[in-house]
């Protein structure tokens, strides 16, 4: 529903002369941290609803962190990863997860767990694990890339 | 239409911002982002040094201006944008240079 929303937006503002933009957003830094996925969750709000399209979230070094669907922080704190899952499936965001980083720090889905043969995945709903490549592709395709670490 | 830079360091923890300022070009854009606002507080040597820089434009994120308890402890010419702003400051620009 969201997503038609944005469109439609898309449409006055190319109808006003003002050109929407697809954005990447890459977060190099975990939750609760620093500022980085903070910042970077509030600009990507910002830039839909100002009607623009994020082509993808690449989660990148400490940044994969955001991903585990396992934390739980203080009922009064800002939930990040929700936030992140939420946002997502709101707007059918395609928030990827680099494959190398998650390994070292323990971020799986299914598939990454039956393959190193452990026994549980904490990959959180919106979120995919893939290769450094999805950043590339971004670049590639994106108008704007915008990076958000320490 | 220039570039722009997002600074979130202050410059009194680490020099990001000293680099940046090393590199901008006339028609550029500096966006002080996170513990970047403290660059704009008024009195510190920093605030000094960012006044000086000439044919660029500095902007400080609202909500980390809020954050940290600086407002109207700015020095005047930092333009004060919002979440939003930021976004225009992306599309408006070529590109976006990130100094961590």
């Amino acid at each position: 529903m969201c997503k038609n929303k944005n469109k439609d937006l898309r449409s006055t503002w190319i109808w006003q002369g003002i050109k929407p933009v697809k954005l990447g957003i890459c977060v190099l830094e975990g939750p609760y941290q620093h500022e980085a996925s903070d910042t970077a969750y509030n600009f990507a709000v910002a830039a839909l609803e100002k009607g623009h399209e994020i082509f993808r979230v690449f989660f990148y070094h400490d940044g994969v962190n955001n991903a585990t669907r396992l934390m739980v922080p203080p009922q009064d704190d800002r939930h990040i990863q929700k936030r992140w899952s939420e946002l997502a499936e709101q707007h059918n965001l395609d928030l990827v997860v680099c494959v190398a980083a998650a390994q070292r720090r323990g971020i799986l889905d299914e598939e990454e767990m039956k393959r190193h043969g452990k026994d549980a995945n904490n990959i959180a709903p919106g979120f995919r694990i893939s290769g450094l490549g999805q950043l590339i592709e971004a670049e590639i395709q994106c108008d704007r890339v915008v990076f958000f670490g320490d | 239409m220039g570039m722009l830079h997002t600074v979130n360091k202050s410059p009194y923890q680490c020099n990001t911002l000293e680099s940046c300022l090393n590199h901008v070009g006339e028609g550029d854009v500096v966006l002080l982002i996170e513990d970047g606002v403290y660059a704009a507080m008024k009195g510190g040597r920093a605030a000094d040094v960012l006044s000086a820089v000439q044919g660029v434009k500095v902007c400080v994120l609202s909500a980390d201006v809020k954050a940290r308890g600086l407002e109207g402890k700015l020095i005047d010419g930092v333009e004060v944008v919002d979440y939003a702003g930021f976004v225009d400051l992306v599309t408006e620009t070529d590109k976006t240079q990130a100094w961590l």
